[in-house]
C-alpha cells in the first residue's frame, strides 16, 4: 500500500520517463492533455507502466475518466485498497 | 528539357564516422568499421557470425532520450542523417508544400518488431507498447524525417533490399523532374544488427565468417572474400531543382544527372551471372544523364565482398562501358563500412558526390590478392580525379533482382 504522495512521485517518474517532463511539473491538479500535453499513445504507455509499478489494473474504459494527475492518483489508491 | 537537379546537402551516420566530415576523412584514409559485437546475445544464441560494422556514434549520444524512445533505431539513424543534410544545405525559408521525402530502408523496424514479440510472449498483449506499429513500419524513417523537417509534398519509402538507398535518389529525381516537388530529402537507413537477421543472413551463407579477424573480413574483389559484413547507419542527400538552388545562392556539390532502376527477373537472390539486369541499369542511367561511357571516370561499386556477387557487377560494368572500363577507377567502400543494406546506396551516394566535389576517391581496403577474373582498376590508396568535367556512377543491387544506378556530374 502506497500513500498518495508515493503514488504521485511514482507517477511523476513514469511521466518523466515517457515524455521528458520534469517530475515536479506533474502535480495533482494538472490535466494530462491540457497542461502536460500528453497524447493518447503516451497516455496508454503511462497507464500500462503504472499498472505494473503499482500492481493494479486500470481498465481501458476508466482511462478516459483520468483527466488530471489527481484522478489517476486517486484511482490507483482506490484500486490498491 | 528535364529540370536539372543538384545536390546541396549531405548527412550520414556510419560505421566509419558519425557525421559526413568524419566519415569522409576516414574513407579517404581507409579504415575498417567492423568489430566483434559486444552484446550478450552473440554468445546466448551461439551465432555463427560474431562481428559487424556498427555505427561509431550511438544514436543515444545525438538524440534526446524521449525523442529516441519513440523511434526504432533505423528511424533514429534516418533523422540524425537527415538533420545533418538539412543543416549542411543552409536551407531556412522553404515552401514546405514543395518539399518531399524519399527515404528508404531494406528491412525496417526489425528491432521494434522482435522486441514487441518478446514482450507479447513474456508479458502478454497489454504490455505491447502503443507506439509499436509506427515504430516498426518500414515507412517509419520517411515519416519521421517528414515530420521533423516539415516536408509535406509526400513522404516516400522505396523498398528494394540493398538497392533501396539508391532507388530513393531515383525517386527523388523523378519527383523534381515531374514538378511534384522542388526539394527532396533522399536517403536510406538500416538498423538490423540483431541476432535474428544475423542468423538469417548467415543461414543463406551471405555473411563473412572471419570471426577472428573482423577488420579484414570485408574484402571486395579479393580472392579470399567469403561474404559481406553487416553494417548499419544512414545516409541522406538533400537534392533540389537547380533553379531553386541558384536562386538562394546555395553551395552545390554536384548534379544528380541521371538514375535508373531495373529488375533481373532471373532469381530471387542470385545475381544474373551475365549481369544483364545490371548492364541495362547502367546503360539506362547513362542515357538518362545524357552521358557516354567515355565520360565516366569513377565508379562507387556495389561490391559486397561475396564470392558470387562481385563478378557479375564487373561483367555488367565491362559490358556497359566497353573498353573504356580500363580508364575507370573503382572504389568498393563496403570494404570499410560493411554492408548497410537499405542504407548502403545512400551512404555510397554521399561518397560519390564528395569524390566528384573534392576530386578525391575513397579507398578500397583489404585487397591483397585481386581476383584475376575481375581485372578492374581498384582504388586502394587515396587518389585524385583530374580537373574538368567529371562524371561518376554508383551502383546498388538487391535481393529480388533489383538494380539501381545513379549518375553524378561535377558542376
Amino acid at each position: 500500500m502506497a500513500s498518495n504522495e508515493e503514488i504521485l512521485a511514482g507517477l511523476a517518474e513514469i511521466v518523466n520517463e515517457e515524455t521528458g517532463l520534469a517530475p515536479e511539473s506533474v502535480e495533482m491538479d494538472k490535466s494530462f492533455t491540457d497542461d502536460l500535453d500528453i497524447d493518447s499513445i503516451s497516455m496508454m504507455t503511462i497507464v500500462v507502466n503504472a499498472e505494473e509499478k503499482f500492481g493494479v489494473r486500470i481498465p481501458d474504459e476508466e482511462v478516459k475518466n483520468l483527466k488530471t494527475v489527481g484522478d489517476a492518483v486517486n484511482f490507483i489508491s482506490g484500486a490498491q485498497a | 528539357m528535364a529540370r536539372k537537379v543538384v545536390i546541396t546537402g549531405l548527412g550520414a551516420t556510419t560505421p566509419i564516422g558519425g557525421d559526413v566530415p568524419t566519415m569522409w576523412k576516414n574513407a579517404l584514409k581507409g579504415v575498417s568499421g567492423a568489430r566483434t559485437i559486444e552484446a550478450d546475445w552473440v554468445q546466448e544464441y551461439e551465432l555463427p557470425v560474431t562481428f559487424a560494422a556498427q555505427v561509431t556514434t550511438p544514436a543515444s549520444e545525438v538524440l534526446s532520450r524521449v525523442e529516441a524512445k519513440r523511434m526504432d533505431p533505423s528511424t533514429q539513424f534516418a533523422v540524425i542523417a537527415a538533420r545533418e543534410a538539412w543543416r549542411d544545405s543552409g536551407l531556412e525559408e522553404i515552401d514546405h508544400d514543395r518539399f518531399a521525402v524519399a527515404f528508404a530502408t531494406g528491412i525496417g523496424g526489425v528491432w521494434t518488431l522482435l522486441d514487441a514479440w518478446d514482450t507479447l510472449r513474456a508479458k502478454g498483449p497489454r504490455r505491447v507498447l502503443p507506439m509499436t506499429v509506427p515504430m516498426l513500419m518500414p515507412n517509419g524513417p520517411a515519416a519521421a524525417v517528414s515530420l521533423d523537417l516539415g516536408a509535406r509534398a509526400g513522404a516516400h519509402t522505396p523498398v528494394s533490399a540493398c538497392a533501396s538507398g539508391t532507388e530513393a535518389l531515383h525517386q527523388g529525381l523523378e519527383l523534381i523532374r515531374s514538378g511534384k516537388a522542388d526539394v527532396v530529402m533522399c536517403g536510406g537507413a538500416e538498423a538490423a544488427i540483431h541476432p535474428m537477421p544475423i542468423a538469417a543472413f548467415a543461414s543463406m551463407h551471405a555473411l563473412s565468417r572471419r570471426n577472428d579477424d573482423p577488420e579484414h573480413a570485408s574484402r571486395p574483389y579479393d580472392t579470399g572474400r567469403d561474404g559481406f559484413v553487416m553494417g548499419e547507419g544512414a545516409g541522406a542527400l538533400l537534392i533540389e531543382a537547380e533553379e531553386h538552388a541558384l536562386a538562394r545562392g546555395a553551395r552545390i556539390y554536384g548534379e544528380l544527372a541521371g538514375t535508373s532502376v531495373t529488375a533481373d527477373a532471373y532469381h530471387i537472390t542470385a545475381p544474373d551471372p551475365g549481369g544483364l539486369g545490371a548492364t541495362r541499369a547502367l546503360k539506362a542511367a547513362m542515357f538518362d544523364a545524357r552521358v557516354q561511357p567515355s565520360d565516366i571516370s569513377h565508379v562507387n561499386a556495389h561490391a559486397t565482398s561475396t564470392p558470387v556477387g562481385d563478378k557479375p557487377e564487373y561483367v555488367a560494368l565491362k559490358t556497359a562501358l566497353g573498353s573504356h572500363i580500363d580508364n575507370v577507377a573503382v572504389s568498393a567502400t563496403k570494404s570499410q563500412t560493411g554492408h548497410l543494406l537499405g542504407a548502403s546506396g545512400a551512404v555510397e551516394a554521399v561518397m560519390t558526390v564528395l569524390a566528384v566535389y573534392d576530386r578525391k576517391m575513397p579507398v578500397t581496403i583489404n585487397l591483397e590478392n585481386q581476383d584475376p577474373e575481375i581485372p578492374l582498376d581498384i582504388v586502394t590508396t587515396e587518389r585524385t580525379l583530374p580537373a574538368g568535367d567529371l562524371v561518376a556512377l554508383s551502383n546498388s543491387f538487391g535481393f529480388g533482382g533489383h538494380n539501381a544506378v545513379i549518375v553524378v556530374r561535377s558542376v
